[in-house]
């Protein structure tokens, strides 16, 4: 062992990472089979569905249906989601260095931006369900839904997360000692951005 | 290594030790155990949990074996035959071996690695507490949701859908009621307790050990938990996608497994039996982790080609992932998949063999002493092979297509399952019942159990291989005389009843040996691993002071040395030996903090089973408020959880 004996096992780690964060890691690596399954089911069924509406333009039988994705919009979500992340860099560097009024600039930003994204895929989902697209409709509503739902339902919790963080900044119990707490919700709130990215890319952007 | 000084802070450990004595004291009655976050009794309540479904599991087993006793009885109707084999096969996996083997985990493995707990006790209360109403959640489903009727009319609401639940089968078309939603709910619950408990103890492993206690200084059940656990945090994620479509499918009415809309029934078997195959090996880790602890120690050797058993445990589980479609040969796969996965099967028979050639090889010569754990290890090799090689005979495509579906694969995994996980973790009892409870068990009802339990199994299971042989179908509530099943049938079901009398004669033992006066002492096996270094059973905080850990097998080597001549003798007076029973009032030096007891882990789970109910009966005004209410109760946990301080 390389390391000097330690005096108090609770505080001190054989690999000298923080035992929460470890945590967080072995979570998120757990998180990658739950989207994998997910994406995987989505990309099985792409152009399995037997009857519309469709993702993109087609012609099927004669029959031409109009595609329901709107890459412009949507490109502009992951967008915000994508800055999120920065805001997120931003809110732990500067209670790093005990910055308590950036942190609580940065994460009420980052929430914000997690809300602009939730309320840009309530309004996705509500167009969708206008041009009738529903849970039910096909298989396409099928995996659609429940992979951008389950997305969405990680998004909020971010968002719920970064609330009370900044309650709590708010409240000047996040200081530099406990910084630990920021960083663990941002690495959940980055794991959440990359899956969208990969969402992005595998369901909207390949045809 | 040797040679560095401890320094040691200024002495706290008066103070600290008179809290624990004087919390020893008070730290007792029911709000005590729904309120601990000690590994110890929360082991010691997933054991007994665990035992409890054991009994119900092996009860329906037995309500099984009578219905099949001869050609064309109706003990039972083939409805609730459907649903007893459903909830037999699903208890004992998720309710019974799982379960038990987290038992060990929590019981043993912060003691081996010299640490005073788990790195997240309140979560390893959560999981406990998660997987108790998970259990629950499913198993009150006997009692409600068949259409046809209550069950006081004989109509039990169970699922009927067999452990795998094959969707499209699963779905309300085909299986209406509300069993299957109560089976795909109870699995989510209990996945989330699996999952729990398998980031709590890599964290621990990883972080936790004891100076000195490097990688390769840990016990090898140190080590099968650790690969079990990442087992269990990646194959639990896609059992979780399988079930949440299932209940889209079921509750919303999403086409997941629609063939109407297009959906494959594919999906299903591929995503179950990929989390399936891993789950086998998560079942069979544990206990290959027990033999390899209990044969060195009643062989009084160290065990054969230590690393070739870590590696080869390793290895299985990373070729677990590969090797999933042997379970779908028939489906239609395609030849090349099917090779594929026949030779990743045959594949993942070598590691699987190294290891059954490294127990035989620990036990050739030794000074053996066939005490009841050992029995039930080397019970474990035999009959784990005998299953292993059944295995090998699946995978070949083939032969495969002639026993998919017959008894022969019946007899296969209960092979594995009882004759294996089974046998090994009754070793584990054995083995740890004086570490936990102070006193040994009977040896004479041990040896008595055994027998009774290894006859019963060969005379229940060995008839099924030929019953497969002959063609009689799995899944199939009777059959018809004169097709030569009955006399094997017959043997069966004798030898059922066989193992039953087994679990009483051990249900006895517990009770026998528990209240006899005679005390065990710290190390009652002459044990080579850092549990045996501390009194019996342990105290609240486990080690007085943490060790330090030079070797593999620690504490076997402070015990004894090598002469000259190469024998193994007694260490002279001065090594650890006399530590064992020492309270080290005036050691100084080691601030013992405890984290303190907490209701929080049992309200953070308990709003689990009211969301799943809430979601089951969505459609029922009067039951929709249940989802509120549980997301309540959740969030209450979650958030006394974060603001409650860890420790006092």
């Amino acid at each position: 062992m390389q390391h000097a004996p330690t005096v108090d096992a609770a505080h001190e780690t054989n690999t000298g990472i923080d035992n929460r964060k470890l945590l967080m890691w072995l979570f998120l690596a757990s998180e990658c089979l739950f989207f994998g399954g997910m994406i995987g089911t989505y990309l099985l069924y792409r152009n399995s569905s037997v009857e519309g509406p469709y993702p993109t333009d087609r012609v099927i039988d004669g029959v031409a249906y109009s595609g329901l994705f709107d890459i412009p919009f949507t490109s502009v979500s992951a967008f915000v989601l994508l800055m999120s992340s920065v805001t997120m860099v931003l809110a732990l560097a500067a209670i790093r260095r005990n910055d308590r009024r950036g942190l609580q600039i940065w994460l009420a930003a980052t929430a914000l931006l997690g809300m602009t994204f939730l309320a840009g895929q309530v309004f996705e989902f509500t167009e969708f369900y206008n041009e009738g697209l529903t849970l039910n409709s096909n298989l396409f509503g099928t995996s659609f839904f429940v992979l951008t739902g389950f997305h969405g339902a990680h998004v909020s919790v971010g968002v719920l997360i970064l609330l009370s963080l900044w309650v709590m900044a708010r409240r000047g119990r996040i200081t530099s000692e406990n910084a630990m707490n920021v960083e663990l919700a941002g690495l959940y709130w980055h794991f959440v951005d990359i899956v969208w990215i990969v969402i992005f890319t595998l369901v909207y952007l390949l045809q | 290594m040797a040679g560095v000084m401890i320094e040691r802070p200024a002495p706290t450990v008066g103070e600290a030790l008179r809290r624990m004595r004087e919390q020893g004291a008070t730290y007792q009655g029911v709000w005590s155990w729904l309120t601990t976050i000690d590994h110890k009794r929360i082991g010691l309540m997933y054991g007994a949990t665990a035992m409890f479904f054991f009994l119900v599991g092996g009860i329906e087993a037995l309500i099984i074996r009578l219905q099949l006793a001869r050609p064309g009885l109706t003990l039972v109707d083939p409805d609730q035959y459907n649903r007893l084999f459903t909830m037999h096969g699903t208890t004992m996996v998720f309710l019974v071996v799982m379960p038990l083997s987290a038992a060990f985990f929590n019981l043993v493995i912060p003691l081996m690695i010299g640490a005073r707990d788990v790195a997240f006790p309140r979560l390893n209360a959560f999981s406990y507490w998660t997987f108790l109403f998970g259990g629950m959640f499913m198993s009150a489903s006997f009692f409600t949701g068949n259409p046809a009727g209550s069950f006081f009319e004989g109509n039990l609401g169970a699922p009927d859908g067999g452990w795998f639940g094959y969707a499209p089968l699963t779905l309300n078309q085909f299986s209406p009621g509300t069993g299957i939603d109560y089976w795909a709910f109870g699995l989510l619950i209990l996945g989330v307790a699996s999952m729990a408990g398998g980031f709590n103890f890599i964290v621990t492993i990883i972080n936790m050990r004891a100076p000195g206690m490097t990688l390769f200084r840990m016990p090898v059940f140190v080590w099968m938990t650790l690969v079990t656990s990442f087992l269990i945090i990646f194959a639990m994620p896609i059992i979780t996608v399988a079930l949440f479509q299932l209940l889209f499918d079921r509750l919303f009415g999403a086409n997941f497994f629609n063939v109407n809309a297009g959906g494959t029934p594919l999906l299903w078997q591929n995503m179950f039996w990929l989390f399936g195959h891993p789950e086998v090996y998560i079942l069979i880790l544990p206990a290959m982790g027990i033999v390899s602890e209990v044969l060195p120690t009643f062989s009084r050797k160290p065990l054969f080609g230590y690393p070739f058993v870590v590696f080869s445990g390793i290895a299985i589980a990373f070729m677990s992932w590969g090797v999933w479609a042997h379970h779908m040969y028939t489906t239609g796969l395609g030849s090349v998949a099917n090779s594929a996965f026949g030779v990743s099967t045959l594949l993942i028979g070598v590691p699987t063999g190294v290891k059954v050639f490294n127990w035989l090889a620990t036990l050739w010569g030794g000074s053996i002493s066939f005490k009841t754990p050992l029995l039930f290890a080397v019970g474990f090799i035999g009959m784990f092979t005998i299953g292993g090689l059944t295995g090998v005979m699946h995978s070949m495509v083939p032969s495969d297509y002639q026993q998919q579906d017959t008894y022969f694969v019946v007899a296969h995994f209960h092979q594995v399952l009882v004759g294996g996980a089974l046998f090994g973790l009754f070793g584990g009892i054995y083995y740890w019942f004086p570490k936990f409870s102070g006193k040994l068990m009977n040896e004479r009802l041990g040896q008595l159990h055994f027998w009774a339990m290894f006859i019963g199994f060969n005379l229940t299971f060995q008839p099924m291989m030929i019953l497969g042989f002959l063609g009689m179908i799995r899944r199939t509530s009777t059959y018809e005389a004169g097709l030569g099943f009955g006399l094997w049938n017959m043997m069966s079901t004798v030898g059922a009843f066989v193992i039953a009398f087994s679990v009483a004669v051990f249900l006895v033992n517990v009770v026998v040996s528990m209240r006899s006066k005679e005390k065990a002492g710290a190390d009652p096996w002459d044990g080579r691993t850092l549990e045996w270094a501390i009194p019996s059973p342990p105290p609240v905080y486990n080690f007085a002071e943490i060790p330090q850990v030079k070797e593999l097998d620690d504490h076997w080597a402070k015990k004894y040395v090598q002469n000259e001549a190469g024998e193994t003798v007694p260490a002279m007076v001065g090594g650890a030996n006399g530590h064992d029973e020492e309270e080290d009032e005036d050691e100084g030096g080691h601030n013992i903090h405890l984290p303190s007891p907490s209701i929080i882990p049992l309200i953070a789970s308990a709003g689990m089973p009211f969301l799943a109910a809430g979601f089951i009966y969505w459609d029922n005004p009067w039951m929709l408020p249940l989802i509120p209410v549980g997301a309540v109760i959740t969030l209450v946990g979650v958030y006394g959880w974060a603001l409650e301080p860890a420790t006092e």
